[in-house]
């Protein structure tokens, strides 16, 4: 397929599309209204597509509940406040092992916020987000070109751990243009016998996540643990720029990373050895592979949009075997690559290496 | 010798859970004979609530989903939408329908969803102990209202059923309760009809039926089904609120619905 020039929330739409998305349940919120648009129309053209304007997040995400348990490939999506709603259905999505994607389109925080591209987040995706002890697998990507391979790569993960996929990322890449090319999406594979379409004249199915006796629950959990182990071990994705002979290393990921990029470019071109570490799933986290960069990197920066949430895991994988400076604008503030440079200036000198460790 | 009475395809042979003189057993063992007369167990989807009939799925024979405390009609729309040719049903209470999820069945409802859902009013949240609830009387003691419900306080009973009746989407609601041989058989005749309608593509169709809760009301099971008839159809007067198949066929053809 030819490259062609999309926003980004139309490419999620897209992408979902192609993937073999069929159904889609939403609540309009900036900054991803393109997306429940975009959808509304795309799936009018495509045989069995269901689009439904919901009346509220939370119904958006039973609505998908549902859709996937009748076998449909299913995504909502929505930005942070809407995403807090969203929770009561992502925790029961994964208590009953249904696969389904989520988009989260992050905006400033807490409250209302504001509409303006944010970070904050992290914790509530990486953690699981609602009630009981889950995670969901997080995407964050950091191009046109990984919106539409994560989001494919997103209904994939799904069903193949049955489980809710998130990606996070926020209004920047939402409503940025950039050129894109689709891949090829690979065949379905998702047994029939997950399915519920009525027992036929067979024995019927229960889909629950009700499980009264505590043994039992307890090992429905351990059952749920030793997937999200398979999952870490397997799935987990990261990328690295100029690493190879840096002496400091900035950790960011999605539109923080892109900042973190320019600034770079700005620190070599003065001599500064700087180096870039994008952790491209956020859940799970790259903590080995961070962990191994710092047998030979002794200064971090973790750069997000927010107060400082994925430090935290920085901080679990490097586990004091370096030093983790933060910087970080919460709010809804988009730095440029040169204040993020000035910060990193200000604690390296050229000549004297770091004069002023950051942590 | 020949068997006169037994248990419907559609049932588990699991011991209902439910306390002594409870509606939901009754309810029920209505739906699954309905499901077996109209031979539609193998295409059916039930979702049940959040509340003393969680474990509904533990007797019914069909395809079962649980649903977060009132999203019922919301997991029933992505379920009928993905699966149109399915009979797809939501059995609810009142806390489930009336409180935590009248968006969602309100909206299920004004979409025309083409889905039958069972709603259970016993005027109390059984499950959590006896907690007043949306279509608790005025005056009615319950564990959260000692002094007896209060209008300035608590808002009036809901009637959920002349409410939905108002929305276009809605074809075919009727309000039944189960306290006596003749108004069961009533109300099995009226969960048939709303489970036909479905099948004709006719639209939402509702069924509400008032419960005894003697655990709860404090009262014996005769007595509860007494203060059903005295005071509960005072508030929910029972009969056809709604029946209007032909207009909703009309409809739901120019809409676009396919046959």
């Amino acid at each position: 397929m030819n490259k062609v020039l999309m926003q980004g929330n139309k490419i999620i739409g897209e992408a979902a599309v192609r993937a073999g998305c069929r159904f889609y349940a939403g609540y309009p919120i900036t900054p991803q209204n393109e997306i429940p648009e975009y959808m509304s129309e795309r799936l009018r053209q495509v045989e069995g597509g269901v689009f439904v304007q919901s009346e509220s997040e939370i119904a958006a995400i039973h609505m998908v509940v549902g859709a996937s348990a009748a076998g449909a490939r299913s995504m909502t999506s929505s930005s942070s406040p809407g995403i807090s709603l969203k929770q009561e259905g992502i925790s029961s999505l994964a208590a009953c092992e249904l696969p389904a994607v989520i988009v989260n389109m992050m905006r400033g925080g807490p409250g209302l916020g504001n509409i303006c591209p944010s970070q904050g987040d992290y914790f509530q995706a990486t953690r699981g987000g609602g009630h009981g002890d889950y995670r969901v697998i997080v995407l964050g990507p950091d191009s046109a070109q990984e919106l539409a391979d994560l989001t494919m790569d997103a209904f994939d993960l799904a069903d193949r751990y049955r489980t809710p996929v998130m990606i996070l990322a926020d209004g920047m890449m939402g409503q940025m243009m950039e050129p894109v090319v689709f891949k090829e999406p690979k065949p379905r594979d998702y047994p029939e016998n997950f399915v519920m379409k009525g027992a036929g004249s067979g024995k019927s199915k229960i889909i629950r996540g009700l499980i009264l006796d505590p043994l039992e629950m307890e090992e429905h959990n351990w059952t749920l643990q030793r997937k999200y182990q398979v999952i870490a071990q397997r799935e987990t994705r990261h990328e690295l720029y100029k690493t190879d002979d840096a002496e400091m290393v900035i950790v960011a990921y999605g539109t923080a990373a892109r900042i973190a990029e320019g600034a770079i470019k700005r620190l070599r071109e003065t001599g500064l050895r700087v180096g870039l570490f994008r952790p491209i799933t956020l859940w799970p986290f790259p903590t080995n592979e961070l962990r191994d960069l710092a047998k030979k990197i002794q200064d971090f920066l973790v750069f997000e949009m927010s107060a400082g949430q994925m430090v935290e895991d920085v901080r679990l994988a490097i586990q004091g075997k370096a030093r983790i400076g933060f910087h970080g604008r919460p709010g809804g503030v988009v730095p440029t690559p040169v204040e993020l440079a000035n910060v990193v200036m200000r604690h390296y000198d050229p000549k004297e290496g770091i004069i002023d460790p950051l942590a | 010798m020949k068997k006169v009475f037994g248990r419907p395809k559609s049932m588990k042979s699991n011991i209902f859970h439910y306390c002594a003189g409870c509606g939901h057993s009754l309810a029920h063992r209505l739906i699954a004979e309905v499901i077996d007369e109209l031979d539609i167990r193998g295409i059916t989807i039930g979702v049940p609530p959040a509340g003393c009939a969680v474990l509904a799925y533990n007797y019914f024979d069909v395809d079962m989903i649980e649903a977060q405390h009132g999203r019922g009609p919301a997991t029933a729309t992505g379920i009928k939408r993905a699966l149109p040719d399915r009979v797809v049903f939501s059995y609810q209470g009142d806390g489930d329908l009336a409180a935590i999820g009248i968006a969602e069945s309100f909206h299920a409802a004004n979409r025309g969803e083409n889905i039958t859902v069972i709603f259970m009013n016993n005027a109390v949240y059984g499950m959590t102990g006896g907690q007043m609830a949306p279509t608790s009387m005025l005056g009615q003691k319950t564990t959260t209202s000692p002094a007896g419900r209060k209008n300035v306080l608590d808002g009036y009973p809901i009637q959920i059923s002349e409410i939905f009746a108002q929305l276009p989407g809605t074809s075919y609601i009727e309000r039944c309760t189960v306290n006596s041989p003749a108004s069961i058989l009533k109300a099995k005749k009226a969960i048939r009809k709303a489970f036909q309608y479905q099948i004709d593509g006719l639209g939402f169709s509702m069924i509400e039926i008032l419960s005894p809760c003697p655990t709860n009301w404090k009262m014996t099971p005769i007595d509860s089904c007494r203060w059903i008839d005295e005071v509960m159809t005072k508030q929910f007067p029972l009969g056809v609120i709604k029946d209007i198949p032909a207009e909703a066929a009309k409809a739901r053809k120019e809409g676009g619905q396919k046959p």
